[in-house]
């Protein structure tokens, strides 16, 4: 029987070492470094304002029309609210550079240069009695590494982000509520005449402001170095 | 050493140390350890790639339809004048009616995908994946069984030639020998040294193909494209023929063209949007964030939507102007 329960704990031991690994030490893919946004796709909708009232693209629900065709930039300026369309559901759709880091062991951070905004995507959940979080612009995103069991590797990360404050989807007005719920996936290719491939698959759900789901998938172009990182604060209009 | 090996090292001495009755619970152990070390939040190396796949049309990947615009696309100067010269009233001719679009067009057009897959009885493995065509549009095989590409002078089709392999969680894909077709159905051109790399990753119920398109001639960088499609419940059912009619033009009739200098639909979308003409017209620096400062002070607003404003398309203005 004593001999069962040490065969038992050195199983516990060994699975705990493995667990203790962090998320660092265990990333089967390489997201950080600095990467340029490659606009090739919904360029009327990214690289310029696109004009008021139009949602195209957008399965915006009856409540948020109002929204949209009373979108005031002026007004969310003058209320300090200059960031809304740089929340965490629309950033990574904002033509920039992002630079990918780990903040720590178990916390992937991203900042971009368009709106000087942090995204910290966290792998080890937050304590049981942690206080709640008030809603923030990048609100709070907890991930995981999605592996697949083949030889040759390849992965994903999904973070699931919520918490966030109201904002906009596009510049220009179409809005998600608190109640969003952000689903993304980072995955990484080569491409074929070298340099890497990021691409994100975002996957947003409002119960307040969508009939559907919203699914944009945003790419990245790597970049050597941060020699182009240009921070610019928010801006309401452009 | 690697981590099996250093897994066997290290619980060897202990098993020996169990004697008998210790051994006895031996697989239950390892059973155990083997669930721990595998995880959760494992997926398959492959997932299953045939189905109906529902486009989800969130994103806009080429702006339908107005002529001249070639906005997210980095074109060669040989590409802008050859897609200036583009009438679309050559789809009308007879003989061009039922040509079909090539193979970027599975993530360019406004379809679905719906997929099989077709197994070597003898062997039980996957030879290819096609993606059934549509009623304008010539489908696509994936080779999946190693075979080599044919010559370079092999013939040269609108489906291409394409074989595929499974990388990490993803189906990748090359297509060459693609006959000379379109990157965009307004007439950006491309040429039959083309290459078309393509990415098929699935997350949960959602698929995403991505494009990159490369063209020595055409293209001064390559255009990406990512689509989203959705699991369908119904199986999708696009295999309508296309039956060639009478459109206006003659039999014997010449290619409709424009002199490049001499589009008469060079400045319509620019002027519906306020867009900027370098944007419309495809140079490669439009691509890029610098670009988006660049333009900051000068750009004009369009005055606000008033009406179709959610409906995706911008034929759907134009029929209403």
């Amino acid at each position: 029987m004593r001999r069962g329960l040490a065969a038992f704990a050195l199983c516990l031991s060994v699975s705990v070492t493995a667990q203790a690994q962090t998320a660092r030490d265990t990333a089967p893919i390489d997201l950080t470094g600095y990467w340029v946004s490659y606009v090739t796709e919904n360029w009327r909708y990214r690289m310029v304002t696109p004009p008021k009232g139009e949602y195209r693209r957008i399965p915006a629900s009856p409540a948020a029309l109002p929204i949209i065709n009373g979108w005031d930039p002026v007004a969310d300026e003058k209320a300090g609210n200059q960031c809304k369309s740089f929340g965490g559901a629309a950033i990574m759709n904002v033509p920039g550079r992002l630079h990918i880091t780990w903040q720590d062991a178990n916390t992937l951070r991203i900042d971009t240069d368009a709106g000087t905004q942090t995204r910290r995507l966290h792998f080890a959940a937050a304590p049981l009695n942690a206080k709640p979080q008030a809603a923030s612009w990048q609100g709070d995103s907890a991930a995981r590494w999605e592996r697949t069991s083949s030889t040759e590797g390849g992965s994903s990360l999904r973070v699931v982000t919520t918490n966030m404050r109201a904002g906009y989807l596009r510049k220009n007005g179409v809005p998600y509520s608190e109640r969003t719920t952000m689903t993304e996936h980072f995955d990484v290719s080569a491409l074929p005449q070298g340099g890497q491939l990021l691409l994100v698959n975002i996957v947003v759900e409002d119960p307040t402001y969508l009939n559907a789901p919203y699914v944009t998938s945003p790419h990245f172009k790597k970049e050597p170095d941060g020699s182009k990182w240009d921070p610019t604060p928010c801006s309401s209009t452009w | 050493m690697g981590s099996d090996a250093m897994l066997i090292d290290l619980v060897t001495p202990v098993l020996r140390s169990l004697g008998e009755g210790g051994r006895r619970i031996v697989p239950v152990v390892l059973i155990a350890l083997l669930m721990v070390l595998l995880g959760a939040n494992r997926a398959s190396a492959q997932f299953d790639f045939t189905g109906s796949w529902g486009p989800i049309g969130t994103e806009d990947v080429q702006n339908d339809s107005l002529p001249v615009d070639y906005l997210g696309l980095a074109l060669t100067e040989e590409g802008r004048t050859r897609a200036l010269a583009y009438d679309e009233s050559q789809k009308s001719m007879l003989e061009r009616q039922c040509q079909g679009w090539g193979a970027a067009y599975a993530v360019l057009g406004p379809f679905g995908l719906r997929a099989s897959t077709q197994i070597d009885p003898a062997t039980n493995k996957v030879v290819s994946y096609t993606i059934d065509s549509w009623e304008d549009w010539n489908g696509l095989t994936i080779w999946m069984d190693g075979r080599p590409r044919p010559s370079q002078y092999a013939l040269h089709t609108q489906e291409g030639f394409t074989t595929g392999k499974w990388e990490g969680g993803a189906l990748t894909a090359r297509t060459t020998h693609m006959k000379v077709g379109f990157i965009r159905k307004t007439g950006v051109p491309l040429t039959d040294q083309a290459t078309i790399d393509w990415r098929f990753y699935r997350h949960d119920d959602v698929m995403t193909v991505v494009m990159i398109a490369t063209d020595p001639v055409y293209l001064v960088e390559p255009e990406i494209v990512s689509k989203s499609f959705r699991l369908s419940p119904r199986p999708l059912d696009y295999r309508t023929p296309c039956v060639p009619g009478y459109e206006g033009r003659e039999p014997g009739d010449g290619v409709p063209h424009f002199a490049p200098d001499k589009n008469p639909f060079a400045d319509e979308f620019i002027k519906f949007y306020s867009l900027p003409k370098e944007a419309v017209l495809g140079y490669p620096e439009t691509l890029y964030p610098e670009y988006r400062k660049k333009i900051k002070a000068t750009y004009v607003p369009p005055p606000p939507c008033k009406e179709a404003c959610g409906q995706a398309g911008n034929f759907v203005r134009r029929r209403e102007n």
